[in-house]
């Protein structure tokens, strides 16, 4: 029989060292689980401060009991490694131990247990819990905003179809799968556009938007049979010309008479609002950052003087100030600058404010990943005669944007969680949403609730992009 | 030169200039018509508003340059608290992040993944609208340690009266200027002879006694003024005496430093584990201390990684304290931008200063961080 020594437990008298720790640590957890859960403090016989601190001093003595390297149980040898490595992370695990166990019994019954999500008005509210009926009342009003609730299948069926053509991808068989960066980068923006302005906004505004894709698109198909040299003057030319002449000239008429249609009931951009608004403005940011923070980026790396330092000035103003200040210079200062009787939508001015403030940041990204490319690429495309335009699109950018994945996701990230900022210029989404909603009259007092529900849903969001973003990182991860 | 340089660039120089000729003309008819004059002279005028907080003393009489005085010292007031909560949370949570254990590690992970997860702005109406709502009324509050009375109208911390306040400030500049005076002598001591001196210690011990001494002998004297509930209506009640943090304040500090912790911890954790393991190995070979290896070795090493990505997310922090003026907390946006422009109607002027002064803030910021990495990049042979 080996000597017992408490201070130094070791491997010979494994059993008794590990029966005692164990049941001191389980003791421990034991009483503060019944102090949280049932409310019984069955050590209330000790003096205050005493009783508030055994539990601490019994797992951490059991603890250092079971500390034993190289016991032979695996158990054991896990939890040693894991959260028992010595006296100080014994002592912050068992305190992480505590405090989740005494913060579960107030959390669930705020969420589940006292919640109340039936009936539909603020009386069935009477529990200690949060009011989850109020959520449920509100919802619609989250989701959508001020839209009409008999249109709301029009955002329903776009946001459906515009995912569902996203993921058209996934699906592409390999023949399809070279047009697929076409696909994304110009149709299917082109669609989303046409599905927010045709079925989300509605009205006579449709006609003036699919003449420009009907422009677009045709002047895009007949480029291709254009030769190189005249490529530049003819994509400035004519799909302006075609534009002017599709709305002036050709379906003059026909404008008026199908105004007179029962085209789509026009919803008011100020009407917009909730979840849905937040995924619009989020959707066209993206879309329209991402470019100019391209050219942005390329023109800080440029021999010329002038595009250089434009676009330094540009990036440098836009990340030296904070956006709700670029908010508030389109709301009341760019009215200014513009001519009386030109008005340009509240929604749209957000929406190029937001974007160029997040383009110069996107700039910085991809140019840190232009830096990173050694000069190799660069002398190796040009030694192959390729120009500058024919180098970058297939040499180096295809390279650094694959590095800048993460940067680029975080720009995005920042870009969601910058929509709430919207409600300066007086677009409620869905922050702002809860934010009137709380001030209802009916009401009042439900605060709580409204922010948790906001954060859950931004939680998901986020860390689902995130998460995405991790993966592509991973999937375009190339030894180099 | 051959036109395929000049055009592009005489192009750019083209559109932007038209653009702001646009613009310009635009601006100029349209404050024509209103009868609006451009310039800044409206900043003498009196203001004719009040300001809720304010650091120095301010009312509707005196001017607005002086209103925008009180809006610029209450948005560095929120920054350098929440830089000072951030960096310290953050550090904290950056180390557990790298614990080898599990719990801790994990519990950092959560609270990085869900603090950074959810936007600023509604974090900041969670703490003003939700959290600090919850808090008691004056006169049902608990005082924390009989001194601290945290409640729905604000957070009531004890003041010092000082008597001979300037005597005190001296000693401690003058503990200052004689530590920056040993820490030269010791880095040369350590050149010369290769003896170090102990100059934390030191440093540690310069700042304590001076200040002391100032009390000993100084005639320095300071009393504490803990505040005492005053009844002002049947109901309402108030504490008078000591300092009064709003709840705005301490919000928008909370909710800014919560969340600016989460990035500034991912800097460190970056930092650290961007030292590598030959580094400590090689350290630890030549027989340095753990201690040793960590301030002589790892640590000059990580903090070249971390001080730059951290000064950013200092400058992110002082932008976002602008969304100070969603909870009526009086910061420059809101007293200038907002209330003074709403009272003028001169737009451009008012925002336009306020560009420029986050502007000016962070081109600075960016100097000197550029400085900075020159000056501690590695320079190689």
């Amino acid at each position: 029989m080996n000597k017992l020594n408490f201070l130094q437990p070791d491997k010979n008298n494994l059993n008794t060292y590990l029966y005692s720790g164990v049941i001191l640590v389980a003791l421990s957890i034991f009483i503060v689980f019944l102090n949280s859960f049932f409310n019984k403090d069955i050590i209330s016989f000790l003096p205050g401060s005493i009783s508030f601190f055994l539990p601490l001093i019994l797992g951490f003595i059991g603890l250092h009991l079971i500390r034993i390297d190289y016991s032979g149980l695996k158990f054991l040898d896990t939890i040693n490694k894991n959260i028992n490595t010595n006296n100080f992370n014994a002592f912050l695990s068992l305190l992480i131990v505590f405090v989740v166990i005494k913060s579960l019994p107030p959390l669930l019954s705020w969420f589940i247990i006292d919640a109340n999500i039936a009936g539909d008005s603020k009386d069935v509210c009477t529990g200690s819990g949060a009011c989850w009926t109020y959520i449920k009342i509100w919802f619609n009003r989250f989701m959508y905003g001020m839209y009409p609730n008999a249109e709301q299948w029009r955002i329903n069926l776009s946001f459906i179809a515009l995912a569902f053509l996203g993921t058209i991808g996934f699906f592409a068989t390999e023949k399809f799968k070279k047009y697929l960066t076409l696909y994304y980068v110009v149709v299917y923006p082109v669609i989303a556009f046409f599905f927010i302005f045709f079925f989300i906004s509605g009205g006579p505004i449709f006609f003036d938007f699919s003449y420009g894709i009907i422009a677009a698109v045709i002047s895009i198909i007949i480029g291709f049979f254009i030769p190189s040299k005249f490529k530049m003057y003819y994509f400035i030319i004519v799909p302006i010309t075609l534009y002017i002449l599709l709305k002036y000239v050709f379906f003059y008429e026909e404008l008026i008479e199908l105004g007179k249609l029962e085209a789509l009931e026009w919803v008011e951009t100020g009407a917009w609002g909730g979840l849905s608004l937040t995924f619009i403005v989020s959707f066209f940011c993206l879309i329209f950052c991402f470019p100019i923070g391209l050219f942005l980026s390329l023109g800080r790396r440029s021999d010329f003087p002038i595009i250089k330092y434009f676009s330094i000035g540009m990036i440098e103003f836009w990340r030296g100030v904070p956006l709700i200040t670029v908010l508030f210079m389109s709301s009341v200062m760019f009215p200014m600058f513009l001519p009386e009787d030109m008005f340009i939508d509240k929604l749209v001015r957000v929406i190029i404010a937001i974007s160029l403030f997040e383009a110069a940041y996107v700039a910085e990204v991809i140019r840190g990943g232009l830096q990173a490319l050694p000069r190799g690429q660069y002398d190796a495309a040009k030694s192959l005669g390729m120009g500058y335009w024919k180098m970058h699109i297939l040499v180096i950018l295809p390279q650094a944007l694959k590095l800048v994945i993460p940067g680029i996701a975080n720009t995005f990230l920042a870009l969601v969680k910058d929509t709430p900022l919207i409600f300066v210029v007086g677009l409620l989404e869905i922050v702002g949403m809860l934010n009137l909603a709380k001030t209802n009259p009916e009401w009042l007092g439900f605060a709580m609730e409204g922010y948790v529900f906001a954060s859950v849903l931004f939680f998901i969001i986020c860390y689902a992009m995130s998460k995405y973003s991790y993966n592509l990182e991973q999937k375009y991860k190339t030894e180099r | 030169m051959n036109i395929k340089k000049i055009l592009p660039q005489l192009l750019t120089l083209l559109v932007v200039i038209l653009i702001f000729g646009f613009f310009s003309y635009n601006a100029q008819v349209n404050m024509e018509n209103r009868g609006i004059t451009f310039g800044y002279g409206f900043l003498s005028q009196e203001s004719s508003f009040d300001v809720q907080f304010s650091l120095i003393e301010y009312d509707g009489s005196h001017s607005y340059f002086r209103a925008y005085l009180v809006g610029l010292l209450n948005t560095i007031l929120v920054s350098v608290i929440g830089i000072i909560f951030a960096t310290i949370i953050g550090v904290v949570v950056g180390i557990a992040r790298l614990s080898n254990n599990y719990l801790i590690n994990k519990t950092a992970a959560v609270y990085v993944e869900f603090f950074r997860n959810i936007p600023l702005l509604l974090q900041i109406f969670f703490w003003y609208f939700a959290a600090l709502r919850a808090l008691p009324l004056p006169q049902d509050t608990e005082p924390m340690f009989g001194v601290f009375f945290l409640t729905i109208k604000g957070f009531f911390v004890p003041a010092f009266v000082w008597n001979n306040l300037d005597i005190f400030i001296y000693s401690i500049i003058a503990a200052i200027i004689s530590i920056i005076f040993i820490r030269i002598y010791a880095r040369k001591r350590q050149e010369n002879e290769g003896i170090q001196t102990p100059v934390f210690s030191i440093s540690i011990g310069l700042l304590i006694i001076l200040p002391l001494l100032s009390f000993l002998f100084g005639g320095v004297d300071a009393s504490v003024e803990v505040p005492v509930i005053k009844q002002l209506s049947q109901s309402g009640f108030t504490y008078e005496g000591g300092i009064k943090l709003p709840p705005e304040l301490i919000s928008l500090a909370l909710a800014l430093s919560l969340y600016t912790a989460t990035f500034i911890a991912e800097c460190v954790r970056a930092g650290v584990q961007g030292v590598s393991k030959g580094q400590k190995e090689a350290a630890a070979s030549i027989g340095l201390t753990p201690n040793q290896v960590l301030k002589l070795v790892v640590m000059p090493q990580a903090l070249r990684i971390i001080i730059p990505p951290t000064t950013n997310q200092y400058l992110n922090l002082t932008k976002n304290s602008s969304l100070a003026a969603a909870i009526a907390y009086p910061d420059l946006v809101l007293v200038f931008a907002g209330t003074a422009l709403m009272q003028t109607g001169r737009a451009i002027e008012i925002v336009s200063i306020t560009m420029l002064t986050y502007l000016s803030l962070s081109i600075s910021i960016s100097i000197f961080m550029n400085w900075y990495n020159k000056k501690i990049a590695i320079k190689e042979k």
